[in-house]
């Protein structure tokens, strides 16, 4: 069973002439864009959290709640939760919420947050990433259990024999790994699915990483579970006009968000090559971003495939087509190349 | 030679594979228990012996330090004497102007030959690098030239941009960093900032 889904982190978005569209508005796109997912056949809609003026989606629970009532099929979820700066037992009574409202179609990514904002916002010591995700991590997978609770902790209160409300039915809950070994053997450890994110470079450098976690879940006696991918991308009708959509804004988006991140500012070449073959940018024709998809899913063993659609700047307009075009063409186009 | 990687995160395994490939023995360490890597180190460095960072050193001619800046604290500096050390490590967040993070290690890591290099370039372009160009920079000529050999043995093409001091322009945000540069472009920016 593979799923295709879609990831936003709801980038403010423009309007024809170029205004940047009011948060409220970017907020009201979005959720018409989750419909149109569902509308087109897709199986996921992630939202990723985000509390920057230029990614606004910072309570993602609130949107896909939105989304559910105007959908019936599609599953909705993080891409990622920053659990690290949040409180595990809030997060589980949100996404419980979100799985009864939506009639059980609530998933969860958890992730330490490659985007750090959350950490000073709230009041969080970058010092302490992983011994926060680490902690959290542990008492998410408590909740999860359901039942009376008992824990012990030094990132929050303690907990003895709390019922935490609403009692809801399990919902899949993965983990998201950006480059971090441990983090693959924690999700195994756990018996949480492995989201995959491949934002820069080969893909295929990834392969290990589902060996590691195929392997570490045999060693914890587990039974296989989902790996997914989450990439970023864009579709228009033809390469060429994919490429030049994206261009400017991936230019834009990347070299501003380097200064903190490290990121190198990106060139014509860089940018090329991360399109082509080699590279972890799913943006072009249909049938280019089927060709890749599908590459990428075999050699990493992988049955999901969330797009990251969707960069500051480009229009509603333009990412609703994206949306059609991934839901009606390379979709269908993936799975029939995979079934080969 | 013997190569000791600490740090077995987003850096550390790549490293260690690249220099298990050119032929050297690696050795890796984590924090504390070694069995805490094991899985991770059959997987993503094959061939490498996962040890306690204490022993890994000890036996090595070279030490790569892969670990995140603000574990560096907890190292023992007492077994880094009479080593040549690798710091690819980098500050995060990126500070406003360079802070010199491989001077302060090279303070802490007293009897240490430390030098600067690898911080520059993100982990995932580190394999198939092509002869990449990158910065090394440090205060013993010796420990430069052993840097220098082992870097072009695993894939890279080593440019001198100076003394450890000097090496602050391969810090975070500078125009190197992350940047495929090639070797005249690393020399051109070096003459420029000397």
């Amino acid at each position: 069973m593979t799923t295709f889904g879609l990831d936003t982190f709801g980038d403010v978005t423009q309007d024809a002439s170029g205004t940047p569209l009011s948060h409220a508005q970017t907020i009201r796109n979005v959720v018409e864009q989750g419909v149109l997912a569902d509308q087109v056949g897709l199986g996921f809609f992630g939202i990723g959290e985000h509390h920057t003026p230029d990614m606004p989606l910072s309570a993602a629970d609130v949107v896909l709640a939105s989304i559910a009532a105007r959908t019936s099929s599609i599953h909705l979820g993080s891409a990622v939760t920053v659990l690290s700066s949040d409180d595990p037992v809030r997060v589980y009574q949100r996404f419980s919420t979100l799985n009864a409202v939506s009639d059980g179609r609530a998933e969860i990514i958890l992730g330490r947050g490659s985007s750090v904002d959350s950490f000073p916002l709230f009041g969080y010591d970058l010092a302490d990433y992983e011994d926060l995700f680490e902690e959290k991590t542990h008492l998410f997978a408590e909740l999860l259990k359901g039942g009376p609770i008992t824990w012990q902790g030094k990132t929050r209160a303690s907990l003895h024999e709390q019922d935490v409300v609403p009692h809801t039915e399990p919902f899949p809950t993965w983990i998201g790994v950006g480059g971090s070994p441990q983090s693959v053997v924690r999700a195994a450890s756990y018996g949480f699915s492995l989201m995959l994110a491949i934002i820069g470079g080969h893909p295929g450098r990834f392969a290990p990483f589902s060996e590691l976690y195929k392997h570490a879940l045999e060693k914890f006696g587990r039974d296989p579970l989902p790996i997914g991918i989450h990439s970023p991308g864009h579709v228009a009708p033809t390469d060429e006009q994919a490429r030049e959509e994206f261009w400017p804004h991936y230019l834009d988006v990347i070299s501003r968000l380097g200064k903190t991140r490290g990121f190198a500012t990106p060139t014509p070449e860089s940018y090329a090559h991360e399109v082509g073959p080699h590279g972890a940018l799913f943006v072009g024709s249909p049938q280019t971003v089927a060709e890749k998809m599908a590459r990428t899913m075999k050699k990493l063993d992988a049955s999901r495939f969330d797009l990251k659609y969707g960069i500051g700047g480009l229009s509603h307009e333009s990412l609703m087509r994206t949306i059609e075009l991934y839901g009606t063409k390379v979709v269908p186009m993936v799975q029939d190349m995979l079934a080969q | 030679m013997k190569i000791a990687v600490l740090g077995a995160g987003h850096v550390g395994p790549v490293i260690a594979r690249l220099a298990l490939a050119a032929g050297y023995e690696v050795g890796i360490a984590g924090s504390g228990d070694p069995a805490r890597i094991e899985m991770i180190t059959e997987f993503l460095a094959p061939g490498a012996v996962a040890l306690r960072a204490a022993d890994a050193v000890a036996d090595a001619d070279l030490v790569v330090l892969a670990i995140p800046w603000h574990r560096f604290p907890s190292l023992e500096p007492g077994m880094f004497a009479g080593k040549v050390v690798i710091d690819s490590m980098n500050h995060w967040p990126p500070a406003e102007a360079p802070l010199g993070t491989s001077e302060e290690v090279a303070r802490r890591l007293a009897g240490a030959d430390v030098v600067k290099t690898l911080n520059h370039v993100a982990y995932q372009d580190m394999e198939f690098a092509g002869g990449r160009a990158v910065g090394v920079a440090g205060d013993s000529p010796d420990a430069v030239r052993t840097v220098a050999e082992f870097l072009e043995r695993i894939g890279f093409d080593p440019v001198p941009v100076g003394s450890l001091a000097a090496g602050r322009l391969l810090e975070p945000g500078s125009p190197v960093f992350g940047v495929a540069a090639r070797r005249q472009e690393f020399e051109n920016f070096t003459k420029e900032q000397s």
